[in-house]
């Protein structure tokens, strides 16, 4: 009858279980050593229990039988057999590094590095057996409260959901579980039970009391309920094993005041507030309700879905500019029904394009890690604050910031901060500080990695710069100076180390933060830190642009690169070597670029003051193009000219207006690259 | 994917060798007749605006809105040089399905769809049309018609189509 294949659960597992190590990493690192908090060490253990439970039922023995000696460990130290050392965090870390390979090398088939996981295995037993050794020691010492102490006489209060069988589990079982471990006395508080025409037959209405007597300890019981301690409420109380079982009736569904007598080191049951008795569960219940109800979609079909809703847009917006033609009396009701598909329209587009949408937390989280490894590593004190983790970016932003942003926190730590030694030479806090942060700016994303190390060296980059062959004026502002760490091979570090240094590195950062449509900006005060900012549009889908006209073809500069626009004076345009014109603004000299005549466009007026300049930046460079007109303002959906056509120099792609007719984005970057060529061939 | 694209062209011959009838669909250009495999067609439109793309060759039109797809349109009578490319109510746009892209064709005028079994298929001689001879397969006789039968993905994919970019065209 073994007849399931199980094997199409073996994806949901592997994802399941990543996502639990992930948990107990972060858990882990979240651990205060000495004063462990139950509900994290709870944390960790509830992760490391479902991923061997798992691996059992799918027949993963290794990783079950690994993850087994995990737990045990775990549950020593919740049931408060064992102190949480630092060397203990740094060997479930190790442990979560190990059980990571093995789920991997089991759902891609590849070999694991078996000499590693043996001997953090090792480890974790040698680990597991001096405890043993102490652990009486340690019981001694709580004698009273010792929940690993087996008690002679319990009172277990279950009241499971009413939604308990929908998860599968089976409070029968349980009972059963529980009654054959000692003498059990069962009562059924039938109270919840609705009159039989109202009862639905998959609800839970029933609630028991167990009065069990024997030697068993609390993490037995626990054990029993482990698969539905998040679906019921538990209350389990210790009787007093001198007076015996007391004649008080099991308490009815009120909570009782459990907490003040229960032994609870471990504090999972009993110290649930009495307030979250109503809905049954602590508070994670909520978390877990939250995981409950989303559903993994494939990114293609929510692409799908954006693209239809970009169509939706372009035809709604059509149909407004056609209607905007319209006697407004006589089709009253018509322009009313438009204005609420606009509405619509725009809410269904936000909501669509929030599905694309993760928190910024899903790259700092792996922040934590990285920098203690690399902390220990350095020989460094760091302490990372992370802030507007709860940012919301498009799905596809966010992956592609992960390795840039691996990228500064790394610099930062490497050559940012300074050795313990400097810094507590120089008067500062021996513990270095890496911030990171996100937050909503206008239609971006503006995430900053900040440390509080030595900054940048001017006189060194310069230096360096030099020594590569690049210009660099000593007049140079700083800002302009800090740039050149982008420049490509360039480093400053002293010494090339295992972390960084190598001089590839910043250029790759910028590089790839502008093919996300971004910028990057530095800020560094000598001997005070160096803040890198990231400025990046929300979405990779929509961008915000300004419609230029140019001959009879509309083009759309991406608003970001706009700096300003301004009317030419004669005299403020001046011939260089008779070959290009530069356009004196604000005492700067900026390249000026006639679109339609690189673009080929029939232009319908020429001379030195005709149109309207756009100034355009990007890479730090500027330009000055000239426009027939500006049009307006608009949000467009970014098209690829590529999937039926090819790369255009100068053009990044395409979208659609409001008439159905197509207009082409301009690519500024590309745009000041290819002037700047044209400048030089000319 | 140039396996895949082979397999299709092959299939495309293949299919004309058998004795299954071959739907063509016919359209003119000039004074000449051409047919293109039917299955890659997507379908047919009136000449709309386009807008213009830098540095294209003028043959290139520019590019349209085919319900959110951006679509590059490719004025075959430049491109061969026949007639005059006016552009009238009868001028149509064939949009057809070729290498994985959409390319709109446009040309004088569409005609019909025909059936033709493979006794009707002649090869072709090395001269006579504007299109050149390798990209084409044969040439069908109908009544006292002639169809020049043109492999449309191998034309549209050629380098001097200047549709696709160089590495694309490397994987043809």
């Amino acid at each position: 009858m073994s007849s399931i294949d199980l094997s199409r659960f073996h994806q949901t597992f592997f994802d399941e279980s990543l996502e639990g190590l992930d948990t107990m990493e972060s858990a882990l690192l979240r651990l205060d050593v000495g004063s462990a908090d139950a509900e994290t060490i709870n944390t960790i253990f509830r992760a490391a229990h479902s991923i061997k439970g798992g691996a059992g039922t799918f027949g993963f023995s290794a990783v079950a039988a690994f993850t087994h000696h995990v737990e045990t460990l775990l549950d020593r130290v919740r049931s408060g057999q064992r102190q949480v050392s630092q060397s203990d965090v740094d060997l479930l870390l190790r442990s979560v590094d190990v059980m990571r390979c093995m789920l991997k090398a089991a759902s891609s088939g590849d070999e694991l590095d078996a000499a590693q996981a043996a001997a953090v295995q090792a480890e974790l037993e040698s680990s597991l057996d001096s405890d043993v050794a102490q652990a009486p020691k340690v019981q001694a010492a709580a004698a009273t409260a010792a929940p690993g102490k087996p008690r002679t006489a319990w009172s277990i209060h279950f009241v499971p959901k009413p939604e308990l069988f929908a998860s599968g589990n089976d409070p029968l079982r349980i009972l059963r579980e529980v009654s054959a471990m000692g003498a059990a006395e069962v009562s059924c508080d039938p109270a919840r039970l609705p009159p039989l025409r109202a009862a639905e037959p998959d609800l839970c209405y029933l609630a028991w009391t167990v009065k069990l007597e024997g030697e068993v300890t609390l993490e037995q019981i626990h054990e029993c309920f482990a698969w539905v301690e998040d679906d019921c409420t538990l209350e389990i109380v210790a009787l007093d094993a001198e007076v015996s079982p007391s004649p008080s009736p099991s308490p009815p569904p009120l909570p009782s005041p459990v907490a003040a007598s229960a032994p609870a080191p471990a504090g999972t049951a009993p110290k649930r507030p009495s307030l979250n008795v109503v809905e049954g569960g602590r508070s994670e219940t909520r978390d877990k309700a939250g995981e409950g109800g989303s559903i993994r979609v494939g990114t293609e079909k929510i692409d799908a879905l954006i693209n239809l809703v970009g169509e939706l847009v372009i035809t709604q917006a059509m149909l407004m500019q056609q209607a905007g033609q319209l006697d407004p009396v006589q089709n009253e009701r018509l322009l009313q029904g438009l204005s609420q598909l606009d509405r619509n329209t725009r809410m269904l587009q936000e909501a669509v394009m929030s599905t694309r949408m993760l928190p910024m937390d899903f790259v700092f989280s792996r922040f934590p890690r990285v920098v203690r490894d690399l902390a220990a590593k350095l020989g460094k004190q760091v302490r990372l604050s992370t802030v507007g983790e709860h940012t919301e970016l498009d799905k596809s932003v966010i992956e592609r910031i992960a390795d840039p942003l691996n990228h500064l926190v790394r610099n930062a730590l490497d050559h940012g901060l300074e050795s313990i030694e400097e810094r507590s030479r120089s008067g500062k806090d021996v513990c270095g500080s890496i911030r990171l942060s996100a937050a909503h700016q206008g239609g971006n994303i503006l995430i900053e990695v900040s440390d509080d190390g030595r900054g940048l060296d001017r006189e060194r980059i310069i230096a360096k710069a030099r020594e590569r062959g690049l210009q660099v004026l000593d007049s140079a502002t700083d800002a302009e100076v800090w740039q050149l760490i982008f420049a490509p091979g360039f480093s400053t570090a002293a010494t090339v180390t295992d972390v960084s240094g190598r001089g590839v590195g910043m250029d790759v950062v910028k590089k790839n933060i502008q093919a996300l449509g971004g910028q990057v900006d530095i800020a560094s005060q000598t001997g005070h830190g160096m803040t890198v900012s990231i400025r990046l549009p929300l979405t990779l889908a929509i961008l915000d642009g300004m419609s230029v006209r140019v001959g009879d073809q509309i083009f759309i500069v991406p608003l970001g690169a706009v700096v300003e626009s301004l009317q030419p004076r004669a005299d403020q345009v001046k011939s260089l070597a008779a070959q290009g014109h530069v356009i004196k603004v604000r005492n700067e000299y900026v390249p000026l670029a006639e679109l339609a005549q690189m673009f080929g466009i029939p232009g319908e007026s020429s001379g030195p003051s005709a149109g309207i300049l756009v100034l355009m930046e990007a890479e730090g460079r500027k330009i000055a193009a000239r426009v027939d007109e500006l049009v307006g303002q608009q949000q467009v959906v970014i098209k690829s000219l590529e999937t039926n056509y090819r790369r255009v120099r100068g053009i990044s792609g395409a979208t659609i207006l409001g008439d159905g007719r197509v207009a082409l984005i301009l690519d500024v970057a590309g745009l000041v690259r290819l002037f700047s060529t044209q400048a030089q061939a000319a | 994917m140039s396996t895949v694209i082979n397999e299709s062209s092959a299939q495309a011959a293949g299919g004309m060798t058998t004795d299954m009838p071959h739907e063509f669909l016919t359209f003119t250009l000039g004074a000449e007749e051409y047919g293109v495999d039917i299955l890659k067609v997507q379908e047919i439109r009136g000449y709309d605006t386009v807008t213009r793309i830098p540095e294209a060759p003028d043959f290139i039109k520019g590019v349209i809105n085919l319900r959110g797809t951006i679509v590059p349109v490719v004025d075959m009578r430049l491109k061969f040089k026949l007639g005059k490319a006016e552009y009238n109510e009868f001028t149509v746009m064939i949009i057809l399905n070729v290498a994985r892209r959409v390319v709109g064709m446009v040309v004088d005028g569409v005609s019909d769809v025909m059936q033709l079994t493979p006794e009707q298929i002649r090869p072709a001689p090395e001269f006579g049309s504007a299109v050149n001879s390798r990209f084409i397969t044969g040439l069908g006789a109908f009544d006292e018609r002639m169809l020049i039968l043109v492999d449309i993905e191998k034309l549209m994919s050629a380098a001097d189509m200047a549709l696709m970019d160089s590495h694309s065209q490397a994987l043809q």
